[in-house]
């Protein structure tokens, strides 16, 4: 009865029954590999293969049209003496350092806010969230740039108030602040989730405080903050890879030139022309592949500073 | 932590009688509560503001729009805007993009379903060598930025001859590219019993019909917020077509609002934003049918928006 080989070799070890266990071993193992197939194959197909063909590419000179020519580390070592290359590692990088904390602080300010809420919770949780699920749209990025185009109404209500910035849209220094504004806007999505984490913390530590004399702040600090740590730690991981990654409103607001002045070049933005409008893939990979390698740092600095700030209940203490 | 530690063991025979919850007065609470929807609406409107716009924009003359009157009510609202924007650019008509849009999330919906839920069904429900492993790299792929495989990908589409097709924005789709959702339906589908599969396997079920007939049924809630957000993704994709697409005819939605802000230059504004609308409108239909579904979706899965 044995099928395969190998399997019921295995599975010798464990006792009775054996003709049996090892018949539904390799069912499943044959099972398994037919269910999964359709990932499987999408993992090899489009991920693990373009993976490894890219970081060739990414030592190499390569336009498309002539083939790959290896230069080994010119790609890279090119980069750091290419102007618009440092630039979009600034803009991204103020991008994320400034944008994603300022998110993350306006979602868990606003999800505290609607948890001591009795009535409406739902409706203002579903408003607050819209922006979440528009956000990386062209259309909004359209709107964007109207409304904080010269004369639109961020121009005239600052006016209002005596602040005459003109347009911010054309403004090199105003266009920081316009994309950090757009990525707050959207702080509903990880809101929901502080939200969610916020109803799993038992009421009566609360309460138990409250007899101690513990006043907002001591229970925001010895409560609230470590029993949310690891939705903090959720949140924080994705919305900074994430944030790395913004393209669209980029690409629509600036035109797709990274403009005025560079101050809108973000890093994919970058990637782009450089792989798909000066056909210098090589160049592009190398790119790709040193964003994979930031982004594996950072997501790595993240989980390993996690152990001494994220606090799991189930892990006693 | 220190605070936190006594009062379990602290409470029966301590006198606290003066510690009652109740101690609020009726009046300090509607004064509160007053106070918390004061903020609340506050806020509502600040972050509405934007879509408000949008849509009384949509609305108003060239002339209205920015320039010193800032209110957004306007006696001159039309659906003048959106009949220009109906008539689309380049060419083609504004329907044909809707169609096109809609055959692409139509696809991605089906494709994402079909695959995420069947790979699903491996990692939750089967053992066999190397799922761990897979799994595993599954689940890196989460993390993996986007732009590390464009490349490549584009080079073999373009070598197949599909660029300029729908085949490289759909095989994804079709292949659990998007591991979000098959990590989803793992999740969702390793919180049901495990009593069920044993059940139908002793009646001589084998894994095909366990999981046509008994994970699929089960599996609802995740298949709807799956077919939901792949659907919004999908509408709402523009690097993709960005990528692929060169003839205006075959554009969906953000890519002829594109060619619709390069070609009209902010000479024609509210045809402009009306067709922001449009391409937007699908996306607040969804979110207002199936709010309920999108939310928690997002708050037990953490998907983003």
């Amino acid at each position: 009865m044995t099928q395969s080989p190998t399997l019921s070799r295995r599975s010798a070890t464990s006792a009775s029954s054996l003709p049996r266990k090892s018949r539904q071993r390799g069912v499943d193992a044959r099972a398994g590999y037919s269910f999964l197939l359709p990932w499987l194959l999408g993992f090899i197909v489009l991920t693990l293969g373009p993976m490894v063909s890219s970081l060739y590419l990414s030592f190499t000179n390569y336009n498309l049209f002539d083939p790959p020519k290896w230069i080994g580390l010119d790609n890279y070592a090119t980069m750091f003496q290419d102007e618009r290359f440092m630039q979009s590692v600034g803009v991204t990088v103020g991008y994320v350092v400034f944008g994603t904390p300022l998110k993350l602080a306006a979602a868990l300010a606003v999800a505290m806010l609607l948890n001591s809420a009795r009535m409406g919770q739902g409706f203002y949780r579903s408003a607050f969230y819209a922006p979440s699920l528009i956000g990386a749209s062209v259309s909004i990025a359209i709107v964007w740039k109207a409304m904080f185009g010269d004369s639109g109404p961020v121009d005239q209500g600052l006016s209002f108030f005596g602040i005459n910035l003109g347009g911010w849209v054309g403004n090199p220094t105003m266009t920081m602040p316009m994309f950090i504004l757009l990525t707050v806007w959207q702080f509903g999505a990880p809101m929901v989730i502080f939200l969610a984490g916020l109803k799993q913390i038992p009421a009566d530590l609360y309460e138990a405080a409250s007899m101690d004399g513990a006043g907002p702040v001591r229970k925001f600090f010895n409560i609230t903050w470590p029993m949310l740590s690891p939705v903090v730690f959720f949140n924080l991981l994705m919305e900074t890879i994430h944030a790395f990654q913004i393209f669209s409103s980029a690409y629509i607001i600036s035109n797709g030139e990274g403009g005025p002045a560079g101050s809108t070049l973000f890093y994919t933005l970058y990637l782009y022309l450089r792989g798909f409008s000066d056909f210098r893939m090589g160049y592009a990979s190398a790119m790709a592949w040193l964003l994979l390698i930031v982004v594996g740092i950072i997501t790595l600095i993240i989980f390993r500073t996690s152990k001494s700030w994220v606090h799991y209940s189930g892990d006693a203490k | 932590m220190t605070t936190m530690a006594t009062p379990t063991q602290s409470t029966p025979d301590a006198q606290m009688p003066q510690y009652n919850p109740k101690s609020e007065s009726m009046g300090a609470k509607r004064v509160k509560s007053t106070l918390f929807h004061i903020v609340a609406l506050a806020l509502t409107a600040v972050v509405l503001y934007p879509a408000l716009w949008m849509v009384a924009s949509s609305f108003k003359p060239n002339s209205e729009i920015g320039g010193t009157n800032t209110s957004l009510w306007s006696s001159n609202f039309s659906m003048d805007n959106f009949v220009t924007a109906m008539d689309g650019i380049g060419g083609v008509s504004t329907l044909q993009f809707f169609t096109n849009s809609l055959i692409l999330a139509v696809g991605a919906v089906v494709g994402t379903v079909l695959s995420a839920s069947v790979s699903a069904y491996a990692f939750a429900r089967i053992k066999f060598p190397g799922r761990s492993v897979f799994f595993g790299m599954m689940i890196a792929t989460l993390l993996l930025p986007f732009h590390v495989v464009i490349i490549p990908q584009y080079i073999i589409f373009n070598q197949l001859g599909l660029v300029d097709t729908y085949v490289p924005l759909l095989i994804g789709k079709f292949l659990a590219a998007d591991a979000f959702f098959v990590f989803l339906m793992v999740q969702f589908m390793r919180n049901l019993p495990a009593e069920l599969d044993e059940a139908a396997r002793i009646d001589g079920a084998g894994h095909v019909r366990i999981f046509t007939s008994i994970m699929l049924p089960l599996m609802k809630p995740a298949l709807i917020s799956t077919s939901i957000f792949s659907f919004i993704w999908s509408w709402n994709d523009f690097l993709g077509p960005l990528l692929y697409l060169n003839t205006p005819d075959k554009y969906p939605l953000p890519l002829a609002l594109r060619l619709f802000v390069d070609q009209t230059q902010s000479s024609d504004y509210g045809a402009m934003i009306a067709m922001s609308v449009l391409a937007l409108l699908p996306v607040l239909i969804f979110f207002l049918i199936f709010q309920r579904y999108i939310v928690e979706g997002v708050s037990t899965q953490g998907l983003k928006g």
